[in-house]
């Protein structure tokens, strides 16, 4: 049976440092960046001092940075020693599932203010190095062997959805450009260009260096040029992947009595739902992720309402085919329906359904333990009317957020109202 | 004669000899490959050995050109690509495998329920020569 949060938990500031490649940055520094942000977005202000518990999400410092017990390093550099610091772990879903914790921690009665952060500093590693240590999150006995990369599962993902529903590949394509679209107007995000912008570049490139300067007749003949969008794992091609990633985001939870102490438009997290599964292969379907669908029906009898009300969502695009898989798990769209509405403009910020309004983490960017935090700091600025040129119109009451780890073995979903 | 465990190393062991093992749940049999010491369906720890069939088809797919660092030092790359499939099993399970004897150069010929048998494939060399599951067209 699915309980009610015992307590109501109010999300009262957000951080995010900008995403990308940071040589000159550790992950403790891009932590600092979005912390030092968090702050300044509480709008009367908070003393670090009052923070009871910090939930960390972060997949794998220790491949990427050669560090492992990175809580507890990180809560130090923010200032924050002696408070508890818990790292959580559950690959690119950690920083959802951290958000879990900081929410189940406030709702239990042991903390009043929590705060969750999540980062990865991805870019030190060599591109090789970089795919083995994503590899890590799928099973390393009986997937790794078999060659599987992850945009080798999402691919094998894709050709099963695209032959059961008679799907059209293209609709993959119109994702990547619908969420550079959305990046293009974020400035926090590693992409911040349109496709349109991105062809640009490689013209003035060319120019530069005198070679032939190429010539696409729109975004979609860009997207199917082999060696401007080169195939990584058939049918998904270089701007099908969320790219590799540095980047940290933090959000203030309390609990709701104290809400007002800190904001006059505090946002609720009003449900956390999160479910598991085995690995691709022992899954009754290939074209879902029944985690996805679990975590989401959870959340939905939690808030007490259903997929028609959600007004936005930010969901988990680590791969084109991971959106629309997604939309049609939360139930969005009839299964077999989301490659339409993706083609038809319908998860557009000027469609029935805005999906990834922040850019997802294709334009974004997806460093893989802040992904999760990132999608809330989204959901804060949509419900506060500060995302600048993306900004959804109307009244949004709730938000969702979908945050997947591996290629479904974990899945965390949070809905969010605005009560104002 | 000493009784074969389920631990999952017996899988590849029983591989390192062409054999494709599995489980068969002795309450309520269904069939797990790899196999499993406690039941996915009823959580009985009763169960047995099986030897798969090798026989299935081809459930999901993908051709992989930017490969990870084993299969990188197996030989492949952007310009050598290789397919992993998952199988569908004639038992009911299904599994990860690479797809060896298909013809790559354009992935859109291939097609999902492709009828295919067991085989195994050598990676490495020398000391670090290892033997891999597989499939083939059958």
């Amino acid at each position: 049976m699915v309980k009610k949060l015992s307590r109501s938990v109010a999300l009262v500031g957000v951080g995010m440092s900008k995403f990308g490649a940071f040589p000159e940055k550790n992950s403790r520094d891009l932590f600092v960046e979005a912390f030092q942000e968090l702050r300044q977005s509480v709008q009367k202000g908070f003393d670090p001092k009052e923070i009871e518990a910090f939930y960390m999400g972060n997949f794998s410092s220790d491949h990427f940075e050669n560090q492992a017990h990175l809580a507890p390093i990180v809560a130090s550099w923010a200032g924050l020693s002696p408070v508890a610091s818990t790292r959580i772990e559950d690959a690119c879903a950690s920083g959802g599932v951290a958000l879990r914790q900081g929410v189940l921690a406030i709702a239990s009665g042991d903390a009043d203010v929590v705060l969750v952060g999540g980062l990865e500093k991805m870019t030190d590693l060599p591109g090789p190095k970089v795919t083995d240590a994503l590899a890590l999150a799928a099973d390393s006995l009986f997937e790794i062997p078999a060659g599987f990369t992850f945009p080798g599962f999402y691919a094998a993902m894709a050709t099963a959805y695209i032959d059961q529903y008679k799907a059209d590949p293209d609709a993959l394509l119109n994702v990547a450009i619908k969420n550079h679209q959305n990046g293009a107007l974020n400035e926090k995000a590693q992409f911040n260009q349109t496709i349109s912008q991105v062809m640009d570049g490689k013209r003035r490139k060319a120019i530069q260096k005198d070679l032939p300067v190429p010539e696409w007749e729109d975004e979609m003949a860009f997207m199917k040029d082999p060696k401007a969008n080169p195939m990584i794992a058939w049918p998904l091609r270089l701007f099908d992947c969320s790219p590799v990633s540095d980047g940290a985001a933090a959000v203030l939870l309390v609990s709701e009595e104290l809400a007002s102490k800190y904001t006059d438009h505090p946002i609720f997290v009003v449900a956390s739902g999160q479910a598991s599964d085995g690995s691709l292969a022992e899954r009754e379907s290939l074209s879902s992720i029944p985690a996805a669908e679990k975590a989401s029906r959870h959340a939905y009898t939690m808030a007490g309402i259903s997929p028609e009300d959600v007004d936005f969502a930010e969901v988990h695009d680590c791969f084109t085919i991971a959106e629309i898989i997604a939309c049609e798990d939360l139930g969005f769209f009839p299964r077999g329906e989301a490659w339409k509405a993706a083609m038809e403009g319908q998860t557009a910020r000027t469609g029935s359904h805005p999906i990834n309004t922040s850019g997802g983490l294709k334009s974004k960017g997806h460093p893989v333990g802040a992904s999760g935090v990132g999608q809330a700091v989204e959901v804060w600025k949509q419900m506060h009317g500060i995302a600048g040129e993306r900004q959804l119109s109307g009244k949004l009451r709730y938000g969702l957020t979908h945050n997947v780890g591996g290629t479904g073995q974990t899945c965390v979903v949070h809905i969010f109202e605005n009560r104002n | 004669m000493t009784e074969k465990s389920l631990n999952t190393k017996e899988f590849h062991q029983a591989i390192a000899q062409d054999i494709l093992i599995g489980s068969r749940c002795l309450n309520c049999g269904k069939i797990s490959i790899p196999q499993r010491q406690i039941c996915p369906n009823c959580h009985s720890e009763q169960a047995e050995r099986i030897e798969a069939k090798g026989l299935g088809n081809l459930a999901a797919f993908t051709v992989i050109y930017v490969p990870t660092t084993s299969m990188a030092e197996a030989g492949y790359n952007s310009k050598n690509p290789y397919c992993v499939g998952i199988v569908s099993l004639e038992e009911g399970p299904r599994i990860s495998a690479q797809i060896i004897n298909l013809d790559l150069s354009d992935p859109a010929t291939i097609e999902i329920g492709l009828a295919l048998k067991q085989t195994f494939t050598i990676r490495g060399e020398g000391d670090s020569a290892k033997k891999y599951l597989a499939f083939e067209p059958a």
